[in-house]
């Protein structure tokens, strides 16, 4: 369907295409603007928060409200923004680079989506329901056992929706790159990126369920009086730490394994060199995520547990600086000797070697136990985990939209505006967060709403609450570039960047069934190698033929509808009767919706072969 | 390696003098100007590993400015294809062995270090103070001596200090960055930690660990003194008549209100272990008012008759009956002439 078809529809056509929508494309689209939507307002409250502590003792926003803000911002940016956007590239990409038609389960692939979205609109919910939790995105217990009112229900609840979805779209990316990769397309010739989601699918798969039963043992704790946690009662209050972080600690890699598969990419298509060190990238980051579930108790060096595990987790900790190692110096291999084009994706790209590098650096550091008894819960760990979450994931995000734009929406984002972007962003974030590796060391601790006039920490956090403000800059400058964008951007050709990869050698933006006959796949960058051999295109693995599709669906929407609902029920339930009928009500709508899904046959339809061949090559 | 570490101290120092001068943050709170024994092996750690990591720093940013400046793209040069390398087996040696040997010098300083301030070897020679976190305060109950205060630790300078630490309520954290690294305390189970200051002095100690509103608020202080002056201060603590009068009328009138309040059912005064409310032996002596304000009349006033106002969510807050201004003011009166003794946050000078 072309663009201006498209353009035809009307807004309600438009609205319901997207809520029915089953196309990886389309979902990907879903998730960007779910993730764009959160990731502004947990910006939002970074600002409030800098704010508050432009000047000693202000009063900006009240402790216990800070508190909140401090919460949302944490769990907001980590499970509402940066997951999603993660997502919305992996469901944007990944189908393309391994030469499939969509992922293994599109259903499955929606109503991750909708459950993703309901549980961060429950979460949000919250603010205009009696509070927001305002226990740290960690809810520590007690603290959040004992924080009054409903704040960490809504946490609990959301939460539990939300990780759902993120574990259904894990199982799904890996089962669709088990088995839905084009003919000739073996393990060892899969893009890196598609390698890096099958890596982080895993780790999705093993360190969720983790959450998920702390956040059961919360829910039972707090709203059907059992004392898992309730230290009184003879619970534990430690093994929340522990269950938190056995999950905490691999989604840590869980946002950044993707966008190191994003950067070699990006390093690769504009140095226009292969990637150095294939195998060894590979290795490192299945030795990183294999590590990465050793490791948790790197987060609890200050809670006592002795010598014995804090030096093993020390150790275990230090061990993952050398894949990481590993790869840094291969990405600035692949650029040596190539011929380096400087974009806005690229420059992203160079912006996070160093800034990384820094956070890799603190890293270390902080894997020595006994200076992390210095480090441990100051500005340190704060400046540390921003410099490889925002210097990581989040540069890698905008790498990742600046270099596959014209693949998602068929037009290419204007360069002035993703420069400036980048340079008030960067300036901005090392303004922000250096001096806080400082103020850390300096006797600041973290989640603190306020400090002590006299303590000499002024001016470090006035400099940093200069620094996030050039940082929003940045990003109101990328929001007006997206929406300049897709007014009257410029026209993507399909290949814009001469890439080296499937996803380029099909149309900007892909019919919806991508691929018209399987491509047959000859080595590591499949379409640079038939560049190569002067063909510029990839041979036909298969004849034209009818080719398969699913149908659109309403009911992921109504089961995560149903799932809202309930949450709503569990929440309220513990003071109100009435709130059993929301509990009820809405568990009915998604097993109802269940329920309709089984019983009806849906073979999807076909896309006869004549009106293939119809279509412009 | 006491001897290297020495040596890289020194020549730290002396490189970074003018830098750790200027930007080091205030004397006795920050870690960058250890007074402890904890804070010098954190401080020791803290200087070896950046320094190792700055080389891989420097490494990486050589290399990468070469590539920026040697292989970008320039104008007018001619279109050409660069050679696919697939790798080179030599250089993934040298950079996968290279970070391990590094990361084995960062390794044994760390893991001996770990060991030596878990050893509790010396705690039953030495003294011990049972630390309780509360929401938002802190108490010390001086093991085997029958001494209680809140909020101000003394300590002997140069000695061990054992601190056994558990929670009343959620999750503490003890930091005095000037002189050892923190602990988190735990309503669970005892953690044990020893501090020895260096020097005398009043050093700040701050909650590390996320605990409720005031959780920026819940300050306190080690006041370390000489062993002499230690040992006058444990004898006076130790004699204080809780029921003592004080001398002039309104402190009287503020002694009797104290009790007519309530008051004696959250706060103790003596080495009665009552803890619901922080114990008021010297509260004259206090180096601040509930950690973070002067301990002046006026703040006391508006402590006792609005204690929310100063910090957020604490226990205090509802819990007593009303008090007047007025009242509040006799109160206060009685409550800053409790100094039983003449050791206090100026001794440690």
């Amino acid at each position: 369907m072309s663009t201006a078809a498209s353009q035809k529809r009307g807004f309600g056509t438009v609205l319901w295409d997207y809520l029915t929508t089953v196309d990886h494309k389309k979902i990907a689209h879903l998730y960007l603007f779910g993730g764009g939507f959160f990731f502004l307002l947990g910006g939002l409250e970074a600002l409030a928060i800098r704010i508050q502590l432009l000047q000693p003792e202000n009063d900006f926003v009240s402790a216990g409200f800070y508190n909140e803000i401090l919460t949302m911002h944490g769990t907001t940016m980590i499970f509402l923004a940066a997951m999603p956007l993660i997502f919305a590239i992996m469901n944007a990409v990944v189908p393309l680079q391994i030469g499939a038609r969509d992922v293994a389960f599109p259903f499955l692939n929606s109503l991750g989506f909708w459950l993703f979205l309901f549980g961060g609109l429950l979460l949000n919910c919250s603010w205009f329901l009696g509070g927001a939790p305002d226990a740290g995105w960690t809810g520590y217990v007690p603290l959040s056992i004992t924080s009054p009112g409903h704040g960490v229900d809504f946490y609990v609840m959301g939460l539990q929706i939300a990780g759902a979805g993120t574990l259904i779209g894990g199982i799904n990316f890996l089962a669709t790159i088990v088995t839905m990769r084009a003919p000739g397309m073996t393990y060892m010739r899969m893009p890196l990126f598609s390698w890096t989601t099958f890596i982080t699918s895993i780790l999705i798969l093993f360190a969720f369920p983790a959450l998920t039963v702390g956040l059961f043992l919360l829910m039972f704790d707090r709203m059907f009086g059992s004392a898992f946690f309730d230290v009184g009662l003879g619970g534990n209050a430690i093994i929340w730490q522990h269950l938190f972080w056995i999950f905490g600690h691999p989604e840590v890699y869980i946002l950044i394994l993707p966008l190191f598969g994003v950067f070699s990419e990006v390093i690769s298509t504009f140095s226009k060199k292969r990637l150095f060190g294939y195998t060894a990238m590979v290795f490192a980051t299945i030795l990183i995520a294999f590590l990465g579930f050793m490791v948790w108790a790197h987060h609890m060096f200050a809670v006592g547990l002795g010598p014995v595990a804090n030096s093993i987790f020390s150790l275990a900790t230090m061990a993952i600086a050398v894949p990481t190692g590993i790869k840094i110096f291969n990405w600035l291999a692949t650029m040596w000797g190539g011929r380096i084009t400087i974009n806005s994706a690229m420059l992203w790209t160079l912006g996070f070697i160093p800034t990384f590098t820094i956070g890799g650096m603190t890293g270390v550091m902080v894997a020595s136990v006994v200076a992390d008894y210095q480090y441990h819960d100051s500005y340190f760990v704060v400046a540390h985990f921003h410099y490889v979450i925002v210097g990581g994931t989040v540069f890698g995000i905008f790498a990742a939209l600046h270099y596959w734009w014209p693949k998602m929406f068929g037009r290419v984002l204007n360069e002035a505006m993703g420069k400036l972007t980048f340079w008030t962003f960067f300036i901005g974030f090392h303004l922000t967060f250096f001096i806080q590796h400082f103020l850390g060391l300096m006797g600041m601790p973290r989640r603190y709403w306020t400090y002590l006039e006299g303590q000499q920490l002024d001016l470090g956090n006035q400099i940093s609450t200069v620094g996030a403000f050039f940082m929003a800059f940045g990003v109101i400058v990328f929001v007006i570039n997206a929406i300049y964008t897709a007014v009257k951007g410029e026209k993507a050709a399909d290949d814009p960047w001469d890439g080296r990869t499937l996803e380029w050698s099909i149309a900007s933006p892909p019919a919806h069934y991508n691929f018209k006959q399987m491509p047959l796949v000859r080595g590591l960058d499949a379409l640079w190698i038939e560049k190569m051999e002067g063909k510029g295109r990839l041979t036909p693995a298969e004849p034209l033929g009818d080719i398969h599709m699913p149908n659109s669906s309403f009911l992921p929407f109504m089961m995560s509808l149903g799932l809202f609902i309930a949450g709503l029920g569990f929440i309220y339930q513990v003071n109100y009767n009435w709130a059993y009928i929301l509990l009820f009500g809405g568990m009915a709508i998604m097993l109802g919706s269940m329920l309709a899904r089984s019983l009806k046959d849906d073979h999807g339809y076909h896309i006869p072969k004549d009106e293939l061949e119809r279509e412009v090559d | 390696m006491k001897g290297w570490m020495g040596k890289i101290r020194a020549f730290c120092l002396l490189g970074l003098t003018a830098f750790v001068l200027s930007a080091c943050g205030k004397e006795n709170l920050t870690a960058l100007d250890p007074k402890g024994y904890g804070a010098d092996q954190s401080f020791n750690l803290i200087i070896l590993t950046t320094i190792v990591m700055l080389f891989v720093l420097a490494v990486v940013m050589v290399v990468y400015t070469i590539v920026l400046i040697r292989y970008r793209k320039k104008k007018g040069q001619k279109d050409y294809i660069p050679k696919q390398v697939e790798g080179n087996k030599t250089l993934e040696t040298v950079w996968t062995v290279i970070p391990i040997i590094l990361l084995l010098i960062i390794a044994v300083p760390t893991i001996t270090a770990t060991f030596d301030l878990a050893d509790e070897s010396a705690a039953s020679d030495s003294l011990n103070v049972q630390v309780t976190g509360n929401q938002y305060w802190w108490h010390f109950n001086y093991e085997g001596q029958e001494i209680q205060t809140s909020q101000d630790l003394y300590i002997p300078v140069g000695e061990k200090v054992y601190l056994n630490m558990k929670s009343s309520d959620v999750i503490h954290s003890f930091w005095v960055p000037a002189i050892s690294g923190k602990m988190d305390v735990n309503p669970e189970n005892e953690n044990t930690m020893y501090i020895e200051a260096h020097e005398e002095g009043v050093y700040w100690g701050k909650c590390a660990e996320f605990c409720g509103p005031s959780h920026s608020l819940m300050d306190f202080k080690v006041v370390a003194v000489s062993q002499d002056e230690f040992d006058q201060w444990a004898q006076d603590m130790q004699n204080v008549d809780p029921e003592a009068e004080p001398e002039d009328a309104v402190a009287q009138e503020g002694q009797s209100l104290f009790q007519e309040k309530n008051c004696m059912s959250c706060h103790a005064i003596g080495s009665s272990p009552a803890q619901i409310g922080p114990n008021l032996t010297d509260f004259g002596n206090r180096s601040k008012l509930a950690g973070v304000e002067d301990l002046t009349k006026e703040n006391l006033v508006q402590w006792i008759t609005d204690p929310e106002s100063i910090k957020p969510g604490n226990k205090m807050t509802g819990n007593y009956p009303e008090v007047s201004d007025d009242e509040a003011g006799k109160i206060a009166e009685y409550l800053l002439q409790l100094k039983p003794t003449d050791i206090t946050p100026e001794s440690a000078q």
